[in-house]
């Protein structure tokens, strides 16, 4: 196996470990590379085994997560979402929909400067709370936001 | 692909503000086609975005992101001129590739 990607798979999944690997030569700072999948928690049904798969368990309510969503989305297809973390040190944020067939939307890093902020338009079975989780300081925090669909977006 | 990808990077006061729109059709994997056969999944899992080469944003998508999916994101600290690229890959291995220069 390829020595960089031995090194990466090794500390799969942890920021650290990229800086560690480009520390000892074998990651070229012009290769970028993502954080592993994490395929348990995309693929978890249930919405607090999901958090917690995702490393979001035990999530307290923040009211300075503000989520930006539509009180009526028509076409549950395609839910314009946006969300902003006011909680200092917030390093990443994750999107859940709480009553989707498998609840774990997306999962972002910021790094490097980003503000942690995050806009994008997802997929909505039907009437749900659109729930954003925020780690920060090592912490866990979450807010939720009620969107009613008229036509669910994930078929079937 | 990279006409799969449009970009943006425009400057809103001291931050560089970055939409981006990709070309895929997100399959979630649960849907039927016309003949009754589950279309397979087929969507980008891993998307990283970098300001002149560092990584700035780092995401895992699932199936629930919308077709065609849209991203904005914000970068402190960047200036006209400076590039912002996005990496995406879907869950087949293919990937999508952009780069803009901040206006």
């Amino acid at each position: 196996m390829n020595q960089l990607r031995r090194a990466f798979l090794k500390n799969a999944g942890t920021v650290g470990a990229v800086a560690a690997a480009i520390a000892t030569g074998l990651l070229n700072p012009g290769t970028v590379l993502a954080a592993a999948w994490n395929s348990l928690a995309f693929t978890t049904k249930d919405l607090a085994e999901a958090m917690k798969n995702a490393g979001y368990e035990g999530a307290v309510e923040s009211s300075d997560i503000v989520i930006k969503a539509p009180d009526i989305a028509e076409n549950g297809a395609v839910v314009p979402v946006s969300a902003t973390s006011n909680i200092a040190g917030t390093t990443s944020m994750a999107i859940f929909i709480d009553k989707n067939p498998v609840p774990m939307i997306a999962d972002f890093q910021f790094l490097n400067g980003a503000e942690p902020y995050i806009a994008t338009r997802v997929k909505m079975a039907k009437t749900s709370l659109v729930r954003v989780t925020v780690k920060a300081g090592g912490k866990n925090y979450m807010a939720s936001r009620e969107v009613k669909v008229t036509i669910g977006g994930c078929g079937g | 692909m990279a006409e799969a990808m449009k970009m943006r990077a425009t400057m809103e006061g001291a931050v560089v503000d970055v939409k981006v729109l990709i070309q895929h059709p997100m399959d979630t994997g649960l849907m039927k086609d016309k003949t009754g056969k589950l279309i397979p999944a087929h969507f980008i899992n891993q998307v990283v975005a970098t300001l002149n080469g560092k990584t700035v944003i780092d995401a895992q998508w699932g199936v629930g992101i919308a077709q065609n999916p849209f991203i904005g994101f914000r970068i402190k600290g960047g200036k006209p001129g400076d590039k912002v690229a996005v990496n995406a890959v879907d869950n087949l291995g293919t990937k999508f590739d952009g780069e803009v220069v901040v206006a």
